[in-house]
């Protein structure tokens, strides 16, 4: 059958009450290819993939296997015809209670077990076969729940090569990966389309795309831009596409920090392996924290919040020594967090713009322990208009916005409190190209009303672009300081990795 | 960009939305027009003055659970805080000769303690909050039984050493439980002065809206600077204090300090609190769908038991009405 066994979705919309999410996207995979889908949140990549695995019904359209149409209508059926799915929040997936081995082999003990009786030298030899296969070491009596993120996702993916899939879906999975991880992950992936898998790749980190596919579909506000091979693309040609115009630079310009420490942390040590951190920030200074996943950023920066405890060191906020034993006490010192989790800990979904953006602040708002309605409307479009974040009102519910405007509401929260120091963890991740603009825009302007900012963030670039001066943290020590524009990625990367000491 | 705002169509008008958010009143509107159609003497000002009466008790009980389930957690023991407060109340009066006023006062700081001691239990420890308020239940239960020594407590009771009892509850006392005031009820003023402090508190104030928050995300509320210990607690403390208030209406209601007297309210405040979420399409803990949840199941109740239905079969009807409640709240947050 050849290139004619390949996937095809035609004509495919998809109405959620009301609401259009695609109109007539066509999409189409082949076998052994790796096929990168983009688009900026909410363009429709998600809800186009969970179509095809299952997940959603389709609203119009139709998916051919070859020419053989498919009635897709449970991830089951959908399983049935070898399309399988890893999805980026990979926890979902995995039963963490059960061992390696039964996690692999999940689907065959749910549905395809001859016996009543388990067998468990089968189930282990098949699992070890298709952990082979991919090529990865992972014991298989380990409980799934204590493997890295890194090891969840190859191990989600040993699953499905043991459910023989012919198309694969990688939902984002590189998103919380290391360099390293993900060198693993794409060796992974060629030699799965060289055994003849067809790889559904969606990631917004368009560099290992351009490595990694051969070809890239683009899909903007629900509908198709086009079907391209990567060898006649550029990454820029790629984003104006996603984009729907030319790109601006992807970084606006720095300020300059003023003279004078704003906030200085010594030998400060504490829960989550921080040991002996010193460093420096100034006034209106954006200070840059790098380093690979595992490295510490974000649990340094939970210990400067409170979230996490310290066991030794001080932070001294204009010179006066400062103690943060909860966020609480972090917010009155004048600390703000916009943490990595951005759904898990970052907005509350199920609330409004308005709520989540006055929540930190509400005693402000208030009247004795009364809310006054008009100063938290007021209030709150002011803060929408500021952060820029798109939205019919500010009573709509977070969960029905894009992932980069859900992380604005995050930081717009605190744009109210009058905070000093600004700490953001990875606030960019998963967030489109339009938004990461705005929100460096954002941060830039608070730096220049002489906050103090430390920016967490794995991506070199980001660190590089957006940072006066930059720490690299490996394995819970800080390094030296760098100015960030005598530096390079190479010079941070061996830091990163361990290289210098 | 992505902004979903440029594509919303408008929106068609759904059954379930429409069933979503009105369904509840819906019910309560349907429930109250067949009964005073089809039972003779439903609809007067005695019988629905009464189903109030018989409601007022379940759904302060009711209004106490409100509180946890707003912080996501969950107050067992809501129900026996109230028949303790009872007890205590009554052997107040009637052992001690004291004051009515400390029959009042008294088992609301315990059922305050007891809330505390509960939000310890899950806060410290980490218990979940069902089973610690489930262990509290039997605890408070059995203290209570062990305190009035096993029997009712009541004017004028024999006592082992062959006198009666020293005190009376006065009849000034029983009027919380059994007066009226311009024919109504006194018990029915009571829930509805609650109801709407409640209201008040849940939905004006900021430490209710941060009990919501907590309830909805409460690593998110952490990072927002809520100190979330404090204000969980707060709830379980709330909880007590209400449940107490609708056990001291109980002992001026029966006159007496009987045994596990609320007891057999606890299911229906549950269903009642829960039924609440589904009142206007909120979907979360909210104080006038509680109160509208009582007042189903009440009315229901009473409704029955004129058309002599049995009333072993009541549950049967009152465990539709939750599902049916619980349906629509968690079927619209699956979708």
């Amino acid at each position: 059958m050849g290139s004619e066994s390949g996937l095809k979705m035609r004509g495919i919309s998809k109405y959620f009450a009301g609401v259009t999410a695609l109109e007539n996207v066509d999409f189409t995979v082949n076998s052994s290819e790796v096929h990168a889908l983009v688009g900026a949140n909410g363009a429709g990549k998600s809800t186009l993939m969970k179509i095809l695995s299952g997940a959603y019904q389709k609203s119009e359209g139709k998916v051919y296997l070859g020419d053989k149409e498919l009635e897709i209508s449970s991830p089951q059926e959908a399983m049935e015809q070898g399309i399988v799915t890893v999805y980026q929040e990979v926890d979902v997936a995995i039963v963490p209670s059960l061992s390696v081995a039964e996690n692999i082999m999940m689907d065959h003990i749910a549905i395809n077990q001859p016996s009543i009786f388990m067998n468990w030298k089968n189930i282990k030899t098949s699992a070890a076969e298709s952990l082979k296969e991919v090529g990865i070491d992972i014991d298989l009596n380990r409980l799934a729940g204590e493997l890295t993120l890194a090891e969840k996702q190859l191990m989600v993916i040993a699953r499905a090569v043991n459910q023989k899939a012919k198309f694969l879906i990688l939902d984002e999975p590189t998103a919380s990966l290391s360099l390293e991880e993900c060198t693993t992950l794409f060796t992974i992936v060629k030699r799965l389309s060289s055994q003849g898998v067809g790889v559904i790749f969606i990631s917004h980190r368009l560099d290992e795309i351009f490595e990694n596919c051969q070809r890239i579909t683009v899909l903007k506000d629900g509908r198709l831009v086009g079907d391209y091979n990567i060898a006649d693309e550029t990454i820029d040609s790629i984003v104006e596409k996603m984009l729907g115009k030319k790109m601006q630079n992807a970084f606006p310009p720095l300020s300059t920090p003023q003279e004078g420490v704003l906030m200085k942390v010594e030998h400060l040590s504490g829960e989550g392996g921080i040991k002996d951190v010193s460093f420096s920030v100034n006034k209106g200074e954006i200070v840059g924290i790098g380093g690979l996943v595992g490295g510490g950023k974000t649990e340094l920066l939970k210990l400067l919040f409170g979230v996490a405890e310290v066991s030794n060191g001080d932070i001294y906020l204009n010179e006066n020594k400062v103690v943060n034993s909860s966020p609480t006490a972090a917010i009155r010192n004048g600390f703000a967090l916009v943490p990595e989790e951005r759904r898990k800990e970052g907005v509350l979904v199920h609330e409004t713009i308005e709520t989540n953006i006055t929540l930190p602040t509400l005693s402000n708002f208030c009247n004795g322990p009364f809310m006054v309605r008009n100063k938290i409307n007021k209030s709150s479009r002011e803060s929408i208009r500021r952060a820029a974040i798109k939205t019919s009102s500010e009573r709509q519910y977070v969960n029905n916005l894009s992932g980069g405007n859900q992380q604005k509401v995050a930081i717009a929260k605190w744009l109210i409190s009058d905070a000093d120091i600004y700490l953001f963890d990875e606030p960019t991740k998963g967030v489109d190209v339009g938004s990461k603009y705005e929100i460096y825009s954002l941060i830039i302007e608070l730096a220049k009303m002489g906050k103090g900012i430390v920016y967490a963030s794995c991506e070199f670039d980001e660190i590089l672009n957006l940072s006066n001066r930059t720490y690299i943290m490996y394995s819970g020590k800080i390094s030296k300081p760098f100015i960030t524009k005598n530096t390079n990625e190479e010079e941070l990367l061996l830091y990163s990795t361990g290289g210098m000491k | 960009m992505n902004n979903k705002n440029n594509n919303v169509k408008a929106k068609p008008f759904s059954i379930f939305d429409f069933f979503y958010k009105y369904g509840t009143i819906l019910t309560v509107i349907i429930v109250v027009i067949y009964f005073s159609l089809t039972v003779e003497n439903w609809a007067t000002f005695s019988n629905v003055t009464n189903i109030f009466r018989s409601v007022a008790i379940v759904s302060l009980i009711a209004l106490a659970i409100t509180f946890s389930l707003a912080v996501n957690g969950f107050d067992l023991s809501a129900a026996a805080i109230a028949s303790f407060s009872a007890v205590i109340a009554a052997k107040i009066m009637i052992m001690w000769d004291a004051s009515p006023v400390l029959a009042i006062i008294v088992p609301i700081i315990v059922g305050a303690l007891i809330g505390l001691i509960n939000s310890g239990l899950i806060i410290k420890i980490g218990i979940s909050d069902m089973l610690t308020t489930l262990s509290m239940m039997f605890i408070v239960t059995g203290v209570s039984t062990t305190f009035q020594g096993g029997s009712a407590i009541y004017n004028y009771m024999p006592l082992l050493d062959g006198g009666i009892a020293p005190g009376l509850m006065p009849e000034g006392f029983k009027y919380i439980g059994q007066g009226r005031f311009l024919s109504i009820p006194v018990p029915v003023y009571i829930m509805l002065v609650v109801t709407i402090c409640v209201h008040i508190f849940l939905n004006r104030t900021k430490y209710g809206r941060y009990l919501h928050m907590i309830g909805g995300n409460e690593e998110a509320a952490r990072l927002c600077g809520i100190p979330t210990k404090k204000y969980r607690a707060l709830a379980y403390v709330l909880s007590g204090i209400i449940a107490s208030i609708a056990g001291v209406i109980l002992c001026a209601r029966l006159g007496s300090g009987e045994v596990d007297s609320a007891g057999s309210y606890l299911m229906d405040a549950v269903a009642a609190a829960f039924i609440g979420f589904s009142v206007l399409g909120i979907g979360k803990a909210n104080a006038f769908g509680t109160l509208l949840g009582a007042l189903l199941v009440g009315t229901l109740v009473n409704g029955l038991v004129m058309m002599s239905f049995p009333y072993y079969a009541q549950d049967i009807v009152k465990g539709i009405v939750l599902i049916l409640g619980l349906g629509l709240t968690y079927y619209k947050k699956r979708s």
